[in-house]
């Protein structure tokens, strides 16, 4: 192990010029000095993590969440966050969505040979700010670098565990006819931002991404103990696609009213530019919650105090099934109807 | 976005519905031509608005959708090459072609790249010199201003690894092909505002004068388009047949005359193959003698061999208005914006995209 004091980024290698060689992910040298002088500084800076090929979590009374998913944003870095932030909040916005408190992250790289140490610096910074944000421990991780031209920079996976209280169950077999639904904020921000720099699309606009880590108000909802039903974080596909694929699982349709869906003014310009509706753009900081009606109130006034949340809105309701699937509707300001189906999966500019 | 609100609004939205309904004494059919006022009248229900005696009929006006099969195999075949970048608009990515569309090609390692303006792809030829980079130039008199723009700033540089591969069609000659044909259901045309923004009204009259159809050049917000179709029925229902202007705040009679200049500097008339409609003579745009250095077309002359469009497809009858895409078999089953058999389902502008977004069952 280093002498030099542990917490202190400064270090020994060159690591701010200079970039990922093959060597960083062979498991040598090179490698053990990237993880010492780098990942562990950041996520253990008090070193108390055991260093092993697992790490061996404390039991305890509750139930385990246990999530992964991998990160592979282009560009790396956008206004708002990077691929460092988000593989963090992403991955406990998962554990959140299951009703359980996030506890700890896996953080697996898939580096490029080549790309910049200071950049992978920028990202290892990122991801430790987001987890102190979300009050986890990223706590066992592993490296592996591919040759150049074979991967994108970084590419990231993490995994995740967390507690739930044994008294909460939120899963989409719960929802119910009469349930309310709310949407905890505005939409469409992280595509927006997203595509604003994405190379071949730039365009000007003072769009940061909407990424934000949700564990805190999903525990507001918890203590306020009102009656939760399902919580589904919106993602690729945006609200559109989470709330079919929700009604399809459920067996529900559901109603929502376009004019209390808050998009802002900059996000509607841009997706009037591209042709995208922004209810079917990626969103990395907002969810819908599924509530008891007489709770609906309750559950908007807990999240309302909760800075991410702080903007949430109730946008319609659950109904019985009319005849077939789920299915859900939105009505427009002049009260016409339309279904709102599965997106796509892949939202293209259009062509004028 | 106020500007918009105020398109936008349900007061002025739901008075115009109901002059529409006190005007309208006999059934009519519309068509609006392009694919944008398509996906707004089924986006925001305009239709369901209208007097049941009142039909919409959607047109041939989505560049996406009319782009032929030929094309989209040229395209794909000057994209497997090594050398070359190929730059498109988004939703060109998914049309597809006999075998594949352009992102199965990219995935396959095609070099594929959506940019948002030919002058975008300009740039990226200037950047990797060592690239063959390609555009490929669909759409109306709208997105070709750009092309031009684009291949003038080509020949004055000498650049010499960029070209066009150009399938640009024309909005009048389309009409022409929809009113001449025997099973013709349409009784007058909202014209495409923006392609009249460029192109001015002129065109539109002596095609109003020759099939006696009123034609209202029209915009794309609600309040637009139910203006322009109550200005139609109005014409409808007294027995006129003129040219008439809704889109007041970008369209001028004569349209935009430096464009109109850039597009004659560049490019001569041709005849074109529109998909669904076949060849309509004097109905694109192909690079003029001294533009031809950039012309993709002779620069990878081999190509595939024509190909067929798939037989179960109705989109010629659907771009043509004698369909509702709700008509066809294969809507909604066989062909979804997943698995698209052709392109009105493929671009956000096209027809059958539109109805299986906005109105099919979730």
């Amino acid at each position: 192990m280093s002498e030099r004091p542990r917490g202190a980024l400064s270090c020994p290698l060159p690591l701010r010029s200079g970039s990922v060689g093959l060597q960083h992910g062979g498991g040598g040298r090179a490698m053990r000095e990237l993880v010492e002088t780098l990942f562990l500084p950041a996520f253990d800076p008090d070193g108390r993590g055991e260093r092993h090929d697992s790490a061996v979590l404390p039991g305890s009374g509750h139930a385990l969440a246990f999530t992964t998913d991998s990160y592979v944003v282009d560009p790396l870095f956008f206004p708002g966050g990077d691929i460092g932030s988000l593989a963090v909040f992403g991955t406990v916005n998962d554990l959140a969505m299951a009703g359980a408190e996030p506890r700890y992250l896996s953080a697996g790289f898939i580096l490029e040979e080549g790309f910049a140490l200071d950049a992978l610096e920028r990202v290892v910074r990122s991801m430790a700010s987001a987890a102190e944000r979300a009050k986890v421990r990223i706590v066992t991780g592993d490296t592996k670098v591919v040759d150049r031209g074979r991967g994108h920079g970084v590419y990231l996976n993490t995994a995740g565990v967390g507690i739930r209280p044994a008294h909460v169950d939120v899963r989409p077999a719960r929802i119910a006819a009469g349930d309310a639904v709310l949407v905890s904020g505005d939409l469409g921000r992280h595509g927006v931002a997203v595509m604003s720099r994405r190379a071949g699309l730039e365009f000007e606009t003072s769009i940061e991404s909407d990424l934000a880590p949700l564990a805190s108000a999903v525990s507001a909802l918890v203590e306020a103990a009102v009656d939760l039903r399902c919580l589904r974080d919106l993602t690729r596909g945006g609200l559109g696609t989470a709330l079919a694929e929700l009604a399809l699982d459920a067996r529900v349709d559901i109603e929502i009213d376009e004019s209390r869906v808050a998009v802002l003014p900059a996000v509607r310009g841009a997706c009037e530019l591209f042709g995208l509706d922004p209810l079917y753009v990626a969103n990395e900081g907002r969810m819908v919650v599924f509530v008891a009606e007489a709770d609906a109130t309750r559950a908007l006034e807990a999240l309302a105090r909760i800075p991410e949340t702080a903007g949430a809105a109730r946008i319609g309701r659950v109904r019985e099934p009319v005849s077939g699937p789920g299915r859900v509707t939105l009505r427009n300001d002049f009260g016409r109807s339309r279904p709102l189906p599965l997106g796509s999966g892949l939202e293209l500019p259009r062509i004028c | 976005m106020r500007l918009v609100d105020e398109f936008r609004a349900p007061g002025a939205v739901d008075a115009l519905a109901k002059r529409i309904g006190r005007v309208v004494t006999r059934p009519w059919r519309i068509m609006e031509v392009c694919g944008g006022q398509t996906h707004a009248i089924v986006r925001f229900g305009i239709d369901q608005m209208l007097p049941p005696t009142l039909s919409l009929l959607h047109g041939p006006g989505c560049p996406v959708c009319v782009t032929p099969i030929e094309r989209i195999d040229r395209a794909l075949f000057i994209a497997s090459r090594a050398e070359v970048v190929l730059c498109s608009f988004g939703d060109m990515l998914r049309v597809p072609g006999s075998e594949t569309d352009l992102l199965g090609a990219k995935g396959r390692g095609a070099d594929v790249r959506v940019v948002f303006s030919p002058l975008d792809a300009l740039a990226i030829a200037e950047r990797e010199p060592q690239r063959q980079v390609v555009f490929f130039a669909v759409g109306f008199e709208t997105t070709a201003p750009a092309i031009a723009l684009a291949a003038e700033r080509a020949r004055q540089t000498g650049i010499e690894n960029f070209s066009l591969l150009v399938a640009h069609v024309l909005v009048p000659p389309a009409l022409e092909a929809v009113l001449g044909d025997p099973e013709c259901r349409v009784d007058g045309f909202l014209a495409a505002g923006h392609v009249c923004t460029i192109m001015g009204l002129e065109q539109y009259r002596p095609i109003a004068k020759k099939y006696r159809v009123p034609i209202v050049a029209t915009g794309f917000e609600p309040t637009d388009l139910l203006q322009g179709i109550l200005l139609l029925v109005e014409q409808l229902e007294s027995g006129r047949h003129e040219v008439e202007n809704q889109y007041t705040r970008a369209v001028t009679a004569g349209g935009n005359a430096h464009a109109q200049s850039m597009l004659a500097r560049v490019f001569e008339v041709v005849p074109r193959a529109w998909r669904g409609l076949g060849e309509i003579p004097r109905s694109g745009l192909g690079l003029r003698a001294e533009y031809r250095s950039l012309d993709a077309d002779l620069r990878f002359p081999e190509g595939p061999a024509a190909a067929a469009e798939p037989e179960v497809c109705r989109a010629g009858r659907v771009l043509r208005g004698i369909e509702r895409p709700t008509e066809c078999p294969a809507f909604g089953s066989d062909c979804t914006p997943a698995h698209p058999l052709g392109a009105p389902m493929v671009s956000s502008e096209g027809a059958c995209a539109a109805y299986y977004r906005f109105r099919s069952p979730a």
